[in-house]
């Protein structure tokens, strides 16, 4: 019985947490991002400029929310929840301090890796359901990247799970007591990462939404907090793909001194603010150069970093 | 690859620079003097108003955006006995002061002009006209013109010789 209450606290604990860091994150990256350009950014409401939140939660809710009469609107509708619930589903298996996850799955890193390839389908049907050009173009770019990132990013991943010999997370983690595998894993690191921005659609890597490009890619057409969705979805599933790098590479929660969960947080925290560097320091490629690079250069690395993994840990075996 | 680190490694290293932003109504971006912005009319070093209401400034102005009409004291000096500047159609382009004989008409650094209502957007002569000099100091159009006028006649101004009688045969 405590077993489930706990649980459900957990999971009410999570969901609150990360629907408030995705609006929280709305400021860091706008602040970041203005110190990142020598400016100052959004500072005056309230202390520095907190209150700015606030201030987009009241816009986004109380705009009109507009539904084209030229749209498929079920999908239209779905779509964005699709973002919202992949997005969010997939914190169930992040262990965040020993003991404290939500579902202790044996195959939590397929689970996670199928429910990245559904939240991949909020792009897709929102940019085909718009029944708008640009939309479109933004769903189709984001079909074909997903279709080349996904490969590698799964396969980036099965080094760790050779070098854990399991599934699960947690053990994931457990594993890493000796050492953080970003060190016999340093390919493999680059690798997720290069695929976490793709899967993420964050600069450098956002052709999907393109603003100079594309206006603003798949949600050309959506208004209000059908917009708020995909905006909010976007910085949770930063907040996933970071969670996940920590857990996969840099040994989760563990650390010395501080408490687990604070080492979880710290390590989380800094990769987002890697991904918002990233976005501030580098421009947008071209598709053709991205697909090029991904196929060409990060397959084979993928699939030598696992040929190589394999056979490291079955000559030690032996 | 390398190069992408690197330019990724100097925008981190922007973080710790010194912000270029100005926090607008705290601290004020520095306005040159000769900043064209707010116009004032000027008086001379004894007080008096410098504007001889020529309407020079009026036909220079390529909005039309100032009104005057001329009068004149017992003295027989000519001074504007209204004067009126509609900012909401000025846009600081100077002319006026270039046309102005007499340095009465200036623009000086101030832009902080805002109002609610269009209606205030129009200055009328007490509201332009400041007891000082402006940039001109010591100017006094009166002074140095061969105008006569009361209390002054003809050759008493400054630099200038007495008037030369044509009809006389004297050198």
């Amino acid at each position: 019985m405590s077993d489930v209450v706990f649980k459900l606290v957990l999971i009410a604990t999570v969901l609150l947490v990360i629907l408030h860091l995705a609006g929280f994150l709305i400021w860091v990256e706008r602040r970041l991002l203005a110190l990142l350009q020598d400016r100052l950014g959004p500072n005056r409401a309230g202390p520095l400029g907190l209150f700015i939140i606030v201030a987009d939660i009241i816009k986004i809710f109380t705009k009109e929310d507009w539904i084209p009469p030229f749209i498929d609107k079920p999908v239209f509708v779905a779509a964005p929840m699709i973002i919202m619930v992949t997005a969010l589903l997939s914190f169930a298996i992040v262990p965040f301090a020993p003991g404290a996850v939500i579902l202790d799955l044996d195959i939590g890193v397929l689970l996670f890796l199928g429910l990245s390839s559904m939240g991949i389908y909020n792009v897709i049907l929102a940019g085909w359901a718009s029944n708008n050009k640009y939309a479109l173009l933004g769903g189709l770019r984001m079909a074909a990247q997903m279709f080349s990132y996904e490969v590698f990013m799964g396969l980036s991943l099965m080094g760790v799970v050779t070098l854990a010999g399991s599934f699960n997370l947690s053990a994931i983690v457990h594993a890493q007591r000796e050492g953080w595998f970003i060190v016999p894993q340093f390919l493999g690191f680059l690798i997720f990462f290069i695929a976490a921005l793709g899967e993420t659609h964050r600069l450098p890597f956002d052709m999907p939404e393109a603003e100079s490009e594309l206006i603003a890619g798949y949600h050309t057409e959506y208004s209000s907090m059908k917009f708020g969705m995909f905006f909010v979805g976007e910085y949770i599933s930063v907040t996933l793909f970071s969670a996940l790098m920590t857990t996969f590479f840099f040994g989760g929660w563990l650390g010395p001194v501080l408490p687990p969960l604070a080492w979880f947080c710290v390590k989380t925290a800094g990769f987002i603010v890697v991904f918002i560097v990233l976005r501030a320091a580098l421009p947008r490629p071209r598709y053709d150069q991205l697909f090029a690079f991904g196929w060409k250069f990060i397959l084979p690395a993928a699939l030598l970093n696992l040929v190589v993994t394999g056979a490291l840990v079955l000559w030690k075996s032996s | 690859m390398l190069s992408i680190l690197k330019s990724v490694w100097l925008v981190f290293l922007h973080l710790f620079r010194r912000k270029i932003t100005i926090q607008y109504p705290e601290e004020k971006a520095y306005l040159a003097p000769r900043y064209r912005g707010r116009i004032v009319l000027t008086r001379d070093p004894d007080g008096g108003e410098r504007c001889v209401a020529c309407y020079l400034c009026a036909v220079a102005c390529p909005v039309d955006c100032i009104a005057l009409g001329a009068t004149e004291d017992e003295h027989g000096r000519r001074y504007p006995e209204f004067f009126r500047i509609n900012f909401s159609r000025c846009i600081n382009c100077g002319f006026c002061e270039e046309a102005c004989p007499t340095y009465a008409i200036q623009l000086i650094p101030d832009v902080e002009m805002a109002e609610y209502q269009r209606q205030n957007m129009v200055y009328e002569k007490k509201d332009l006209l400041i007891d000082g000099e402006g940039k001109y100091h010591g100017y006094n159009f009166y002074r140095v013109a061969g105008l006569a006028i009361g209390g002054k006649d003809k050759g008493e101004a400054e630099k200038e010789s007495p008037p030369v009688d044509p009809k006389s045969l004297l050198p």
